[in-house]
Parts: structure tokens; C-alpha cells; sequence
């Protein structure tokens, strides 16, 4: 056990030592969180103050927001601000007539000031018409109501949860490809590990010290943990710069784009979405299917790099094991489309699909007795695969210059 | 009597259909430097694999200080083997440090024996280098002191000196003999005969998988020399006669073979009579053609 420690140990720090995870941990949830926020900040940004002078004909009032200024101007200034507008203060000049509402301006009016100009004036203006014929402001405010619109599921027990179907998609596809994409890079990560430990001819000193199961399941849970750092790094780093910038930046943008609903923030939001959705059953599954996932197929892609001397004739046996993962891939969108139906269900059960399948139907509800199946299979499998390719991992580190073919691979089993 | 560290009986490996041991057995002495001969294929690599419990025996056992062969032991050997290498991005005391403790050692014990060794071999200075950064002969002295670090009781050296450069060829057979000197069995493997005849003490020759030959190398010698002595003498010809045939004859040297039942003395005595004799010498015969013999008649 101790020797398998010290494996860890090194398999694990010195890949997060390498400058390459490093970058990765910081830059993925700064990516992620920019592709977020650099839309609304860079909005926000251009949105400095903008005075519109207002020579109105009408009895009219416009509101002044975040965006907007209006200053009314006296009708004899009209002329001489149109012919200096370079010089003067004003983004545009909005002139209000009988039945003519116009906007001069010396460049071309942005849309949402244009948007948010008309919205006012419809509003006086039906405000105005409404209160001709006897309503007043606050009736009128009384019956402006603004709605949500829910869908609900039947279960069995006949209760009713509030669903977002977009949203379980959402979490469904994050899902799924976070596997794929999880067990892919660690996956031949270890396959990589193994083949330059043959190359360097290091592996005979090393199992000349320990079993070759210990190097190998060494390197397998140091390239594990080193996967579980990085994600939950990413979930620390995403949370942390997303409150950060909430605080900072979606607060007052947010709150005053929409002048409707002021209380919605984030938080409030992704609550209201993922009601229905067990996000915690989801998480658990998540780490689950990952390292139940991960361990299966890198024992598969470690027995892969011990039967070959360099990396370019890992082909044809790759892809026998990056077939069902890639499958499932493929499948991930018919999945989704019908996440009950019989592909999705036995798909979820064979253990080469399931990591990434089962992460897809989960936010749309799943059997417990179908999870709690598909782990039980999937944790056989993975005890039976690292027993079979601890057995060609043996043999296969010491052989060297020879290509095995397929045939060769089953000989050493029975070694 | 001659107590042995490590014996090896009748070991038998298969690698499916292909032999790689067939009865296999060696003894080898406590202190002795211990040399396995054998053409390239011959299973060398097996049983050393074996003795380091790399792989196992199909039949037969080991025995390490009288005690079968079990994973305790692995801490009493180092193994240099032939295909050896480092890890390439790792830095050279880190990874020394890791081999070490992966024998067993405690951190600050690993430590201690590492500089110490890199004092001994003036390679101080290399320890915070990566690997990639070094020669294949500067790697090399890395390895051997990986293998030793441990201060194992037996040390087992693959084809030491395969890639060696002649003057860390000649450092490493110099601490290999202060290693014996201290006490520490060594089993080396090798094709290089003249290695073999200026360092060790016993030979074993392994060919088509069995061990055709064992013992102490003069013993071995004996058994394979024919009675032919080597003369010179001062300008003058040895004439035909019935004490023994030549093989070789030039002028003033000639290499004899003595008829049975004839003595050296004998023909010493026979020579000197009519010629100056400037050398007589048995001709003992290199390890080499010991080697080529036992193959030819096994």
C-alpha cells in the first residue's frame, strides 16, 4: 500500500505541476465565465449616460433611466442645436408634433435607445388614451400583471414538479459531454504515461521494485485525482467569478436594462429553473459515473499503451475501446429527444455507454432501480476490465520492438 | 563449506509454447561476483527477471538466503537491467529519491545514501538538472546508483557495461569490485569475455534455456584445457618426436600438444636438453573459447 501511495503521489503532482494544467485550471472558467459576462460588460460598458434634448409640442413626460437623459429644450433652440449638434451636449435630438414623433441625431441611433424612446412614448401615449376614457394611473398599474408560464410532469405518485424541458436538456448535454470529454483526456493520459514509461525504459527498474498492478493502478488513480482537481477547481473558479460578477457587473445592468421584475437575480433564476431537477442526485451521479467511467476505460487504454512502443501504433487497438464512447457521443441527442424510450434505457445499463447516457436521461428523471442497476454493472465491469488489462499490462511493459496483434493480446492473458 | 546467498533450482519458465527456462540452476556464493554467460536468447533475462520476482518460476524455486524467494526480498536486491531508462521530465535527485523510497528506504534515509553516492561518483551538482538534460552515459551513472542506493545484500547487473563509454565503463567496474570488496554478492550478465575474466570469481553458461556449465571460473578452465604449452626459444627448431604433437609451429614458437600419460616436466626436461628455452607457459584458455566449446558440445 505504501508503494502504491508514492505512485500516486508522483503520477499526481507531476502533472499538476505542468504549466499546461495550470493554464488550463485558470483559463477554462475564466473562458467560460467571459464567454458569460463579456457580452453584458462590454453593453454596459457603451452604455454611458446619454442626454436626448426633447422639444415637445405635447403634453408629454419621459422618464429618465440608466441609458437615457432627457432634457427638454425650449422650441426656439431646435434650430441652432441642429445646425451645431457636433458641439452640443446632445446624443440625439427627439422632436415631438402633433402626430410626428422624430429623432435627429448626427450618427445613427442605436437600437435599444430607439427601442426604449418608442416604449415610452406607446406607454404615455396609451396611458394618456386610457385616462380619457376614465382610468386612471393606478387602476391601470393594477392590471398590468406579468406571468410565468409552467410546465409539469405526472409521475406516478401523482404529485406534479415544476420542469424547465430546456433546462433538463441543458443539464443533460453538460452532462454527458463532460463525461466523454473527462474520460477521453484522462483516459489517454494514462495510456500516454504507460507508453513513456516503456519507451524510457524505466517500467523493468520500476517492477523490479513493485507489482506491475500497483504501478499501473498507481498511475490510474494519480491521473484520476489529477482529473477530479481540475474539475472541481473549475467549479470553485466558475462559482467564485460568477459571484464576483454578479456583484460587480449583472447587479445594476441586469436591474435596470429590465425595469420589469426588478427583484430576478441570477441565483433566484437558476433556482426557478432547476426546480424539478435533483441537482445533488445529479452531482453525486456526475462524480460517480465519472470515476466509475474513468477507472474502467483507463485500465482498458493502459493495457493499450503497454502493448505498443510509441503512440502512433495505438490505432487499431484504440478503437475497439473509443468506439462505445464515441457512440454514445453520437447518441446523445436521440437521447435526449426520447429519454425513456428502449435505446435510452439499455444504453443507460451496458456499462461502455452508461457513464455518458445515464448523465444524459438523469435530468429528465430516471427509475432508481435503473441507477442503482447501471452502477452495479458498471462496477463489476470495471473490476473485471482492470483484472483483464492488469494481466496484458503485465506482460505488455516488458515487451519490446515486438507489434502484438489481437491474437497476441489474449495469449497473455494466460501467462 | 561455501554458503550460499541464492540458489536456483530447477526453475522452468514458459511463455506460452516458447521455452525461456528449462531446468535452470545456479548457486551462487555469498560474495562472490557471479557471472551469467549465454548467447542472446539464451533466458539470462528470464532468470534474473525471476530472481527479482518480475515474473515467476512455472516450476522449480528460489531460494535467497535459504528462505523461498518472497516479496521482503526485494529490498536485499538491486537490479540494473538491460533496457533501462529514467523518467525523462523528472528531475534527477527527485526521481532518485522516488526509486529509493519505492525499495523501502525512509525518506531521510534515501536522502543520506543518495548524496553520498552522488559525492562518490562527483555528480553533486546534478540534482536539480531534468533527466532529458543529460547524456546517455551521464543517465547511465544515475542508474547504477538507483540500483545501489538501497545497499542491497545481492546486486544484479543486466549487460552492465552495454552503452557505457570506456571511462564510466572502468568507474563502474571499479565500484562493482569496492562493492564486492565490502561484502555484497554480485551476478552480472554479459558478452564481454575480457570483463568477465578480470572481475569474477564463478561462471555460469546458459544455452537454449539450461545452464550447460557452473562453477568457479579456474575450475571451469581447467576442465577445458588440453595439455598445450606455449615455447619459445632462442633461434633454434624443435625437431619432431614422441613426447608430443604440434598444433602450431613458427619459427622459435611453437604451441604443444603432450601425448597421454606425458608430464610437462617430462617435455621441459626433454627441450631443455638440446635448446635455450626463453619461455614454457600451460596455455589456459580465454573464457571465450571456454564458451564457444561448451556450445559446440552441448
Amino acid at each position: 500500500m505504501h508503494k502504491i501511495w508514492l505512485v500516486i503521489k508522483r503520477e499526481y503532482l507531476i502533472r499538476i505541476r505542468k504549466k499546461s494544467f495550470i493554464v488550463m485550471t485558470f483559463l477554462g472558467p475564466l473562458l467560460l465565465a467571459s464567454v458569460l459576462i463579456l457580452p453584458i460588460y462590454l453593453a454596459k460598458n457603451n452604455q454611458e449616460k446619454r442626454n436626448i434634448a426633447v422639444a415637445n409640442q405635447k403634453d408629454f413626460t419621459l422618464d429618465d433611466n440608466e441609458l437615457l437623459n432627457f432634457v427638454t429644450i425650449p422650441q426656439n433652440e431646435v434650430d441652432n442645436i441642429k445646425t451645431n449638434f457636433e458641439d452640443s451636449p446632445y446624443y440625439a435630438l427627439l422632436i415631438i408634433q402633433e402626430d410626428t414623433y422624430c429623432l435627429y441625431s448626427n450618427q445613427q441611433v442605436t437600437l435599444n435607445v430607439v427601442n426604449e424612446i418608442k416604449r415610452q412614448i406607446e406607454y404615455t401615449l396609451k396611458f394618456n388614451n386610457l385616462k380619457k376614457i376614465g382610468i386612471d394611473n393606478q387602476t391601470l398599474k393594477n392590471a398590468e400583471q406579468s406571468i410565468d408560464l409552467v410546465t409539469k410532469i405526472i409521475n406516478k405518485e401523482g404529485e406534479s414538479t415544476k420542469t424547465h424541458s430546456e433546462v433538463s436538456t441543458g443539464i443533460g448535454f453538460l452532462g454527458g459531454i463532460l463525461i466523454y470529454m473527462f474520460i477521453f483526456m484522462y483516459g489517454t493520459m494514462v495510456m500516454r504515461g504507460v507508453i513513456e514509461e516503456k519507451t524510457s525504459r524505466i517500467v523493468e527498474v520500476m517492477i523490479s521494485s513493485l507489482r506491475p498492478f500497483q504501478l499501473m493502478m498507481g498511475k490510474i488513480i494519480g491521473v484520476a485525482l489529477v482529473g477530479l482537481s481540475q474539475f472541481l477547481l473549475w467549479v470553485i473558479f466558475t462559482v467564485a467569478i460568477s459571484a464576483l460578477a454578479e456583484m460587480v457587473l449583472l447587479n445594476d445592468v441586469f436591474l435596470n436594462a429590465n425595469n420589469i421584475e426588478n427583484q430576478s437575480v441570477i441565483i433566484t433564476q437558476i433556482k426557478n429553473l432547476t426546480s424539478g431537477i435533483n441537482l445533488i442526485q445529479i452531482f453525486i451521479s456526475f462524480l460517480f459515473y465519472f470515476l466509475a467511467g474513468y477507472l474502467m476505460y483507463s485500465s482498458l487504454f493502459a493495457a493499450v499503451g503497454s502493448a505498443v512502443d510509441a503512440e502512433a501504433d495505438t490505432q487499431q487497438f484504440i478503437l475497439p475501446v473509443t468506439l462505445p464512447l464515441i457512440l454514445s457521443f453520437i447518441l446523445i441527442q436521440p437521447i435526449i429527444d426520447n429519454p425513456e424510450g428502449p435505446l435510452a434505457f439499455w444504453m443507460s445499463i451496458i456499462p461502455f455507454t452508461s457513464p455518458i447516457i445515464m448523465m444524459v436521461r438523469l435530468p429528465f428523471g430516471v427509475d432508481s432501480w435503473q441507477i442503482i442497476l447501471s452502477m452495479t454493472i458498471l462496477v463489476s465491469t470495471f473490476i473485471m476490465t482492470t483484472w483483464l488489462a492488469s494481466k496484458i499490462y503485465r506482460t505488455g511493459i516488458l515487451m519490446y520492438g515486438k507489434k502484438a496483434s489481437f491474437r497476441e493480446l489474449l495469449k497473455w492473458l494466460k501467462y | 563449506m561455501t554458503k550460499y546467498l541464492l540458489k536456483v533450482k530447477n526453475v522452468v519458465k514458459n511463455y506460452g509454447d516458447y521455452v525461456a527456462l528449462e531446468n535452470a540452476n545456479i548457486s551462487v556464493p555469498k560474495g562472490s561476483i557471479y557471472a551469467l554467460l549465454g548467447p542472446n536468447g539464451a533466458g539470462k533475462t528470464t532468470l534474473m527477471r525471476i530472481i527479482n520476482q518480475i515474473t515467476g518460476p512455472d516450476f522449480g524455486e528460489v531460494l535467497f538466503n535459504n528462505e523461498k524467494l518472497n516479496k521482503n526480498h526485494i529490498f536485499g536486491i538491486g537490479y540494473m537491467p538491460e533496457e533501462r531508462g529514467l523518467y525523462k521530465k523528472m528531475k534527477v535527485g527527485e526521481q532518485a529519491l522516488y526509486l529509493a523510497q519505492l525499495k523501502g528506504m525512509k525518506h531521510s534515509d534515501a536522502i543520506k545514501n543518495l548524496k553520498f553516492w552522488f559525492n562518490k561518483l562527483n555528480i553533486s551538482n546534478w540534482w536539480h538538472k531534468k533527466v532529458e538534460e543529460l547524456s546517455k552515459g551521464m543517465a547511465q551513472k544515475i542508474q547504477f546508483i538507483v540500483t545501489v542506493v538501497h545497499d542491497p545484500e545481492l546486486l544484479i547487473f543486466d549487460e552492465p557495461f552495454s552503452g557505457f563509454d570506456p571511462i564510466n565503463a572502468a568507474i563502474i567496474r571499479k565500484e562493482i569490485i569496492s562493492l564486492s570488496k565490502k561484502g555484497k554478492t554480485i551476478i552480472f550478465s554479459t558478452h564481454r569475455m575480457e570483463s568477465v575474466e578480470q572481475i569474477c570469481d564463478y561462471v555460469a553458461l546458459i544455452n537454449k534455456s539450461k545452464t550447460i556449465l557452473e562453477g568457479p571460473i579456474e575450475e571451469i578452465k581447467n576442465q577445458y584445457t588440453n595439455n598445450t604449452y606455449l615455447v619459445e626459444l632462442d633461434n633454434s627448431n624443435l625437431e619432431k618426436n614422441k613426447l608430443f604433437e604440434f598444433v602450431v609451429k613458427n619459427t622459435n614458437c611453437f604451441q604443444l600438444s603432450l601425448k597421454e600419460g606425458i608430464s610437462s616436466k617430462d617435455a621441459l626436461d626433454f627441450i631443455n636438453k638440446k635448446h635455450n628455452i626463453l619461455s614454457f607457459k600451460k596455455e589456459i584458455p580465454k573464457m571465450e573459447e571456454v564458451f564457444i566449446k561448451a556450445i559446440k558440445n552441448a
